[in-house]
């Protein structure tokens, strides 16, 4: 951008008026013939790239069962206190599992901290971002809205696994 | 006194303390695994490995002996090389699994390695593994992965539980522990080894996987169990109660407490049968009715009776500020016939905590005046005369009396008029004409009395209606600090009850009564007039380890 200048600095070009009008003409016209970078949403939609921080999610893995070990590193980093996550013992091989995990979709932030410290690569940022809500409840999500198939999330993962 | 040089610092320490002791009370903290203040010593994890001048090589500061004109280091070169050594070697085999490890946040082991482990590993070797989830005792549950090895365990089931139970078998790196062949761990102590373990290889079958260390506060109390008084510390999330451990107090617990009072005494406060709320019988059936409205009726209907025809039991389950207060309130009506009710088990007593006598306050209760002696009549008394027409009213704080016989809970059937002050449902209660909620242990201020004579307080780790954790200076947590009313994580039950100093205060200005208490403390003030063995005490005074009372007369237990 240029400097704005004051009405004495102007020169005679300039003081003129015309000329400046036929350069702004000019970039009108140029861009008329550029590319459309305008989407009509919701028609067409956006696809973010993988560095996009979109509403995190939980990586269900292929057998069903929740990468999440309830941890709670998550819910202790998130600095808006979003993450709430109450722990239980399972069978399986990793013994323990979140029985409850909720995400107050209205105090998130999308900082990505959460996914930055899970140890188990199991909170990701999708590529989501349409959230509507119309009340105070429908914004604490739970593992029903949460948990994502991991084949739906390979591209952040892979993002991660390169930069993080 | 002989001394010694700890970085250099000059040391004075008694002959036959070991370096670490020494260090350790001039506040000095050198890094221990195996070694605990009141175990004896293994020197087997090598942590505490220290320089000492004139030593060829560097010495377990835990079994050496402190002598006079040692030169310690304990943060030089070579020490912090050798300690990221040990570190190194200790964390060979055991697994990475603090995600899902309780002990996680309270883990010696992950607190020293963030503090003087080197980062790396040079072992790229498949770790060994043990066997998970193996249950040692009906309260513990053993990860042999996570075990370092230190016998904290097997030390602490000899020498202060004195049953020896634990033991190591296998040997070099397929070192675990077990129970002798046949024997389960199942003493009256073994949740002391999960506090004990400096891993999380011993956990709290109770307590596990129910929340991270780091979601709740905690506060200090006294256990209930029992009139030992062992000094405890409330874990409490979202106003629940999760856990109870012990705390230090060398004069009444050690470091320990029984599985007993650990797991069964705090059960009932976020029970289902909590009352919540004040409740008249209205036709046969108790009914929920407005506080002002139960204690005009009670206040009504104790003004119904002549002072002889009321007695009063009080309760040593509960402070010494409510039986205070209770006294106050029959000695205001004229009632001589007031006592409580012992609770004691016969040969349930060892020689380590666990006393016979399974109430926290009775000396405290006795010396607040509940048993009237000579004057007025005995529970047995109170029965006798309610069986002959003699007694019609009865107030009951905090008891079960329609618990203990059969015959007791026909003879409250008896009666015209029953009020109550009950923290949970009971058979008392389901015979009852006015039930008043009482607050519980964890949810009021007071003092204890123990059975050594030893005064000590409890303090408000579960909110109540009428408690704000904020105002009313309460621990809280992170949670609880930021948490708004919208958050579900702080719509924790919060119950409608009061301690029953406050419900006695209350109800004495319906009967015109000028006793003007705004705080327990103020109760205890009161009594501290009142009764010389308190003399001079106030809540600062007592403090976290409580004060030995002054106690005259001797009193049968």
């Amino acid at each position: 951008m240029p400097v704005q200048k004051r009405k004495e600095d102007l020169n005679i070009l300039e003081k003129l008026y015309i000329p400046e009008i036929v350069k702004g003409m000019a970039l009108t016209l140029k861009n008329m013939f550029r590319p459309n970078v305008t989407m009509q949403y919701p028609e067409v939609r956006f696809e973010p790239p993988s560095s996009y921080r979109g509403r995190p999610v939980l990586v269900q893995e292929k057998n069903g069962t929740e990468r999440c070990v309830a941890c709670g590193l998550c819910s202790r980093v998130c600095p808006a206190l979003a993450i709430e996550v109450q722990a239980s013992e399972t069978e399986l091989e990793k013994e323990r599992y979140p029985q409850k995990f909720e995400i107050n979709m209205l105090r998130c932030i999308f900082c990505g901290f959460c996914e930055e410290v899970c140890p188990e690569e199991a909170i990701v940022m999708s590529k989501d971002y349409e959230l509507v809500f119309k009340n105070r409840k429908d914004a604490i999500f739970g593992k029903d809205k949460l948990l994502v198939q991991v084949d739906n999330l390979k591209d952040r993962l892979e993002f991660l696994r390169k930069f993080k | 006194m002989p001394m010694l040089t700890v970085d250099g610092k000059q040391i004075e320490f008694k002959q036959g303390q070991t370096v670490i002791e020494a260090a350790r009370a001039a506040g000095i903290d050198i890094p221990h695994f195996c070694w605990h203040p009141s175990l004896s010593v293994s020197g087997n994890c090598r942590v505490c490995l220290v320089e000492i001048e004139k030593m060829p090589k560097l010495a377990i500061s835990c079994s050496t002996y402190a002598m006079d004109g040692m030169v310690v280091y304990t943060k030089s070169e070579k020490t912090l090389q050798a300690r990221s050594a040990v570190m190194e070697f200790i964390l060979i085999n055991h697994p990475l699994d603090c995600p899902i490890c309780d002990e996680a946040g309270e883990c010696k082991l992950q607190e020293y390695a963030y503090a003087h482990g080197s980062g790396e590993s040079h072992f790229e070797e498949i770790k060994v593994r043990k066997e998970k989830r193996v249950q040692l005792g009906p309260n513990i549950k053993f990860d042999g992965d996570r075990c370092i090895m230190c016998s904290r365990c097997i030390r602490f089931s000899d020498e202060i539980a004195k049953q020896n139970q634990l033991t190591f078998i296998k040997r070099g790196d397929k070192v675990t522990i077990t129970t002798f062949p046949g024997e389960s761990f199942d003493n009256p102590y073994t949740l002391n080894t999960t506090d004990i373990c400096p891993v999380g290889a011993l956990t709290n079958q109770d307590f596990r996987f129910k929340s991270r260390v780091w979601e709740m506060s905690k506060t200090n109390s006294v256990c209930v169990g029992c009139s030992r008084g062992c000094n405890t510390e409330v874990w409490v999330r979202n106003n629940q109660i999760l856990r109870l451990t012990p705390r230090q107090n060398n004069d009444v617990n050690s470091y320990w407490m029984c599985d007993n009072g650990r797991l069964n005494t705090f059960k009932n406060v976020n029970a289902e049968n909590r009352i919540n709320g004040t409740f008249i019988r209205k036709e046969g059936e108790l009914e929920k009715v407005s506080w002002e409205e139960a204690l005009k009726v009670a206040a009504k209907s104790l003004k119904d009776y002549k002072s002889g025809e009321i007695a009063f039991i009080g309760s040593a389950f509960t402070t010494c500020e409510d039986n205070f207060a209770l006294v106050k309130f029959a000695k205001s009506l004229g009632v001589v016939n007031i006592d409580f009710v012992n609770h004691t088990v016969q040969g349930d007593q060892d020689d380590i905590l666990i006393r016979e006598d399974k109430t926290p306050n009775t000396l405290g209760a006795e010396l607040s005046g509940v048993r009237s002696g000579s004057n007025g009549l005995s529970v047995e008394g109170m029965m006798k005369a309610i069986k002959e027409g003699k007694i019609k009213a009865l107030y009951v704080m905090e008891d079960d009396v329609a618990s203990l016989n059969e015959e007791y809970e026909k003879i409250l059937s008896k009666l015209e008029l029953l009020i109550v002050h009950s923290a949970n449902e009971n058979k008392t209660t389901t015979l009852a004409d006015i039930v008043f909620p009482a607050s519980t242990y964890a949810e009021k201020n007071g003092t204890f009395v123990n059975f050594q004579g030893r005064v000590q307080r409890i303090r408000p780790a579960v909110a109540t209606e009428e408690m704000d954790r904020a105002l009313d200076g309460m621990k809280m947590s992170r949670w609880d600090k930021f948490g708004t009313k919208f958050d579900r994580w702080m719509q924790g039950l919060k119950y409608d009850s009061k301690p029953s100093w406050k419900i006695f205060t209350m109800l004495s200005t319906y009967l015109g009564g000028k006793t003007k208490y705004e705080m327990a403390e103020d109760v205890f003030i009161d009594l501290t007039h009142s009764v010389d063995s308190f003399k001079g005490l106030d809540y600062d005074t007592i403090g976290e380890q409580g004060v030995l009372l002054k106690i005259k007369q001797t009193v049968t237990v």
